[in-house]
């Protein structure tokens, strides 16, 4: 069984991949929906099995690294925490795959974008499933790389392969820091085994670690470093530029990658390693901190943009820095139950936004749309199905999730916490501000399409819509059902030992025992509402209020609008200095190759110092002896100093 | 089995070969003879394949000793003799040779170069004695195929080599003679030193020497190898060298020479000088650390000059090389085994990119990345193979360069967290240029023409690429064939080293 639900996803995207020639378009969607439906099955039963029963086990299924106390074996590890990803994984996997029937039926590379799809299902089984750091690892640089695969899909799109490539090398850079925080684990515990260092964790609390040349608290600077790969793969501010220019590929990848499964694994990562997050207290206030600024920024940009895939990734963006500051409130329960929820009414809006934009022949910006309720009614119901989860009005999935989450960090007492709910507080009447701006903007009021567009729009075939309505019975039903199990009074005997939490932490316990006041509990359904009635005095009755607000707070609304000027401040931070230094050391460079490229944050600040560099291979003996005296003592000098 | 002399067959087999391939008469054939030298250099390397392949299936990975050992008395005079011997540290080594010549022949097949039997001799020669080098357990011996290296080589880089390769060849060999003296001085201070010029006796015995000795002989091995393995700052003949050989050629230089360095440094450098290793370690690192940023920083630069991908290649190789450097000097179980698991990982890159580079020359008798684009619409087989050794240089779990790079990092953070943390710069580095690379040449639009009708990798070519992949796939998922068969020899090596050290009462270097 346990096989049954990892494998299968592997197998469809090989058969997929290299015989889809040969059994064509039809056999390879078949074939990949059929391995992704079989592992959604088996995560059911598994489900019913671990979570339900308490048959907590892992599988070794052969050693992968074994160098001396080095140890990392290919393994399945099944606890609540695993099955719970696995059911919202092969949930919303198959969804999208059926769906992307319908969606890509106009495209010549169908069995190639199946075996992505499904080959990243696989990555991500992977992932939930690691019982060690080291298959952790491999599962987030598999699902990293798929993802780039599948943004630069339209591979002769130019913009589509900038976005790719800035995927992935932003991902590296959170990689850089996950694999330096799997080296300090395994030089602090001699291990890379899950349950080895979890054991060993406590009594690693306020121990010291020489770390740079400095002696700092040695879990602190585990979970930090580790927390940098969850940074970048979970979008959190600093480093998430790259998930809006992940837009530029097809939408069902939007929905499964970028929305419902792959970012959510840096919360999935924080959740899995509490038991480290609990004894460093530092290390979870950067958490809260994090999440809670990603949930305001993200928030406070989508309220201006007009892209409708832009303010959807915004607001994934959003809910992940919720997501993290549940984690760093110690509320991983709460965490992992909004995963889950959001996991289906972001997959739906997604879908619901695709719909849309197939309707509209590919049309994105709101502005160009308007009327369109009448012609598309199906999407427009399953949009506001999906926005009314995600701003959590009461019944809805949105609404015990993220609830919950607000109600443990005002519990914390804590100033951090106070800073994470206030800030949830202001994000939460946001959100449901640029949601009902999305839908009324979109499909009410004229029609700003043109002619030929309008005779196009067409409600999406079944294919498109069954996997939607699927995800909306969800997104309604979701919150409801679970409760009792993720945060509700079962959460106990639901969790067991999968989630590590310090009775002196337990937020949620405290939430449900008073220690919230009524007013908090119901301040975010209160102002989710005034969000609403907001766009709809903004949009529906006012419609001269926007512009008015967007001229009268220009500096805000310009700040806003470009995005909080990050890729600037990246263009400023890193490329500029590089830029003065490769003048002083090399002044012969003339850069014009570099002019005619742009700088793309990182990847322009490596590429340019790289052309500089590459002025030492002018031949000039000074060059190489200036270079070479310069970087040998400098280094030399470091590892003395630093031993 | 243990009767027949598999070690002596791997080295002279070859030879013999190329001694064959020489009595064909080139005069009597349309093709001066090509064809013919082809196909016997090619079954001549698939036998000597076979032979080294038993000398695995029959080595025994719990013995840290040597094993297959051959003695013959040579020159009782000097104490010396014929003497074979392979343990875990030779044995991938040795395997990796064996594995590149036959792919460095098959890749040129329909290549009209000039003097093709010399060529295909010359690969020969330089296998049989890279094999020998190898598989050597006496200083003498190993230093006599050591210099018999370089003449292939150098003849491969003279005759062969690009526009200037007169130069490139005169500077390797100049170079190279200049170091071989260093060598020969180390090899005759041991000899009176001790009387012997036994590799495992030198080992044991060679930690007694005092500091300033062992220093001195430190540097003098390594300045016999510094340029031609090359290490930074003189790197710079190699890629001039390598741009316009034959692919064959560039497989073999980057594949086997270029892994020269690393087995002085295991066999010689760390077991019979440890007190010098422990003192010039720092200096390694940061020679390696460098190369690996600057080296980086210079295809990048390369990738936008949209230059010849041949030097690109050359270049991204060096960059990695300095991993394997690191990891050895830590003298960690991971740092080391991870070191010798990298120098072979990337030798089957290497060897794979460059042939990459060759099926696309092949088609459009150029190299500059300026003249493709889109390739995966007309090349979809090609796109998958160059994404796969793509993603073995990045690093990625699943593949060969994953497991050597991940296991030298988690060696180094246990030397110094400075040290893991600028190695690890690679992660981003690395691929910067390599997805920028990968989309210039196969992503985008097919612009030119000819680029959207290329024919996709034929028969043989899939018979290089396949194997490649299979090998790199292989030692990504299941390393333990791998990684089983290094550790007595490690764990060895290690043990020695330290307790030279609780010898002396030193600092000693926890084992991990």
């Amino acid at each position: 069984m346990e096989i049954l639900a990892v494998f299968p996803p592997l197998f469809g995207s090989f058969i997929a991949a290299f015989f889809g020639r040969t059994i064509g378009d039809r056999g390879a969607q078949l074939v990949t929906v059929a391995g992704v439906v079989v592992s959604a099955l088996a995560s059911l039963v598994l489900f019913n099995d671990v979570a339900l029963h308490g048959h907590v086990h892992t599988i070794e299924l052969f050693t992968w690294i074994k160098s001396g106390s080095f140890v990392a074996p290919w393994a399945l590890r099944f606890d609540t925490l695993t099955v719970v990803m696995l059911i919202v994984v092969t949930f919303v996997s198959s969804c999208v795959h059926i769906y992307s029937i319908g969606y890509m039926a106009a495209d010549p590379h169908k069995p190639r974008f199946q075996a992505y799809l499904s080959l990243f299902t696989f990555a991500m089984l992977m992932l939930v499933t690691a019982d060690n750091f080291v298959q952790l690892f491999f599962g987030w640089e598999g699902v990293g790389l798929m993802s780039y695969l599948l943004i630069g899909f339209w591979y002769e799109r130019p913009s589509a392969n900038d976005a790719a490539i800035k995927a992935f090398v932003q991902n590296r850079v959170g990689d850089f820091g996950f694999a330096l925080g799997i080296f300090a684990c395994f030089f602090l515990f001699h291990s890379v085994d899950f349950d080895t260092v979890f054991r060993a964790a406590p009594g690693m609390a306020g121990q010291q670690l020489h770390f740079l040349g400095f002696d700092v608290n040695a879990l602190t600077v585990c979970c930090l470093l580790l927390f940098m790969g969850a940074v970048a793969k979970s979008a959190q501010f600093g480093l998430h530029t790259w998930l809006l220019d992940a837009m530029e590929g097809p939408t069902p990848v939007s929905a499964l990658i970028h929305a419902a499964t792959m970012v959510t694994a840096g919360v999935f990562m924080v959740a899995r390693l509490s038991p480290l997050f609990e004894y460093s207290p530092v290390a979870s206030a950067v958490v809260t901190v994090f999440g809670a600024t990603t949930a305001f920024v993200a928030a406070s940009i989508a309220i201006t943009q007009f892209d409708i895939k832009r303010i959807i990734a915004y607001s994934t963006m959003s809910q992940l820095g919720y997501m993290m500051f549940a984690c760093g409130v110690s509320a991983y329960n709460a965490a992992i139950f909004h995963l889950m929820t959001h996991g289906f009414f972001k997959a739906l809006l997604f879908l619901g936004a695709g719909s849309v934009i197939h309707a509209m022949s590919d049309e994105q910006d709101i502005r160009k749309m308007g009327g369109l309720w009448k012609l598309i009614p199906v999407t427009y119901g399953l949009l506001w199905v999906g926005s009314l989860a995600l701003a959590g009005l009461p019944l809805f999935s949105g609404y015990f999730s993220k609830d919950a989450i607000l109600e443990a960090a005002y519990a914390t007492g804590s100033s951090v916490g106070m800073y994470a709910y206030w800030l949830g507080i202001v994000t939460a009447f946001l959100t449901a501000f640029y949601s009902w701006r999305l839908l009324f903007v979109a499909f009410h009021g004229k029609s700003r399409a043109d002619h030929h567009t309008l005779e196009h729009v067409h409600e999406s075939p079944l294919v498109m819509l069954l996997p939607c309505a699927f995800l909306a019975v969800g997104a309604v039903c979701a919150g409801a059902l679970a409760y009792t199990w993720f945060i509700g009074d079962g959460r106990v005997g639901f969790w067991r030992d999968a989630l590590t939490i310090l009775p002196a932490h337990d937020t949620i316990a405290r939430a449900h025992h008073g220690a919230v006041p009524e007013w908090a509990a119901v301040l975010p359904t209160v102002v989710a509402v005034a969000g609403i009635f907001f766009a709809f005095l903004f949009y529906m009755v006012w419609t001269g209020l926007p512009r008015f607000f967007a001229v009268g707070f220009k500096p805000v609304h310009t700040f806003l609008f470009n995005h909080w000027y990050v890729d600037s401040l990246y263009d400023w931070l890193i490329v500029q200095p590089l830029l003065v230094l490769g003048r002083m050391c090399w002044k012969t460079g003339d850069g014009t190759v570099i002019d005619g490229l742009g700088p793309e944050g990182v990847a322009a600040a490596t590429r340019y110092f790289g052309q500089r560099a590459s002025r030492l291979q002018s031949g000039y003996v000074f060059h190489y002896a200036f270079a070479m005296v310069i970087g040998v003592v400098l280094l030399v000098t470091w590892f003395y100093l630093a031993g | 089995m243990a009767s027949l002399p598999v070690l002596s067959l791997t080295v002279f087999l070859p030879l013999l070969g190329a001694v064959l391939i020489m009595l064909i008469p080139g005069h009597g054939q349309p093709d001066g003879g090509a064809r013919s030298a082809r196909k016997l250099a090619l079954g001549t390397s698939l036998l000597v394949f076979a032979v080294s392949l038993t000398v695995w299936l029959g080595f025994d990975p719990s013995l840290p000793g040597y094993q297959f050992e051959e003695t013959v008395e040579w020159i009782s005079g000097l104490n010396s003799s014929y003497h074979l011997g392979v343990d875990g540290i030779s044995l991938f080594f040795m395997l990796l040779t064996t594995f590149t010549t036959p792919i460095a022949i098959l890749i040129g097949w329909n290549r009209n170069d000039a003097r093709t039997r010399e060529l295909m001799a010359a690969f020969l020669v330089f296998e049989s004695a890279s094999a020998g080098m190898f598989l050597a357990l006496d200083f003498l011996v190993f230093f006599l195929f050591y210099e018999a290296v370089l003449l292939p080589a150098f003849v491969i880089i003279g005759v062969w080599g690009g526009q200037r390769r007169t130069w490139s060849a005169i500077t390797f060999f100049l170079y190279t003679m200049f170091g071989s003296v260093f060598m020969l001085i180390a090899l005759l201070v041991f000899f009176f030193q001790f009387g012997v010029t036994d590799i495992p006796v030198l080992a044991r015995v060679g930690h007694g020497l005092g500091r300033e000795t062992q220093l001195w002989l430190w540097l003098a091995l390594l300045a016999s190898f510094v340029v031609k393995i090359p290490l930074w700052p003189v790197h710079t003949w190699l890629p001039e060298a390598y741009v316009e050989a034959p692919t064959g050629a560039s497989v073999l230089l980057a594949g086997v020479l270029l892994k020269i360095g690393g087995y002085i440094f295991l066999r010689f450098s760390i077991p019979m000088l440890p007190v010098a290793t422990e003192i010039l370690a720092p200096l390694i690192y940061a020679l390696a650390v460098v190369a690996l940023i600057y080296l980086s920083f210079v295809v990048l630069m390369l990738t936008l000059a949209l230059e010849d991908l041949k030097k690109w290649v050359a270049y991204a190789v060096l960059a990695h090389m300095g991993f394997g450097y690191i990891g050895m000097f830590t003298m960690t179980t991971q740092g080391l085994q991870g070191a010798i698991f990298v120098l072979i990982s990337y030798g089957l890159i290497a060897t794979a990119l460059f042939c990459c580079v060759g099926v696309l020359e092949e088609r459009a008798s150029s190299r500059e990345i300026s003249r493709f684009s889109g390739l995966v619409g007309s090349m979809p087989k090609f796109a998958l193979v160059l994404m796969v050794f793509m993603l073995a240089s990045l690093g990625v779990p699943g593949t060969s360069g994953f497991v050597g790079e991940f296991l030298v990092l988690v060696g180094a953070y246990q030397a110094s967290s400075w040290l893991a943390l600028f190695s690890a710069s690679i992660i981003v580095l690395g691929c910067v240029y390599f997805l920028w690379m990968y989309r210039l040449v196969v992503f985008g639009k097919a612009v030119r023409a000819d680029c959207r009708s290329f024919a996709d990798l034929s028969g043989r070519e899939m018979a290089i690429m396949v194997p490649l992949m299979a090998v790199i796939l292989w030692m990504g998922i299941y390393p333990d064939s791998f990684l089983h068969d290094t550790a007595a020899s490690v764990a060895t090596l290690i043990h020695n080293y330290q307790s030279t050290f609780a010898d002396a009462g030193g600092a000693i270097v926890a084992a991990r």
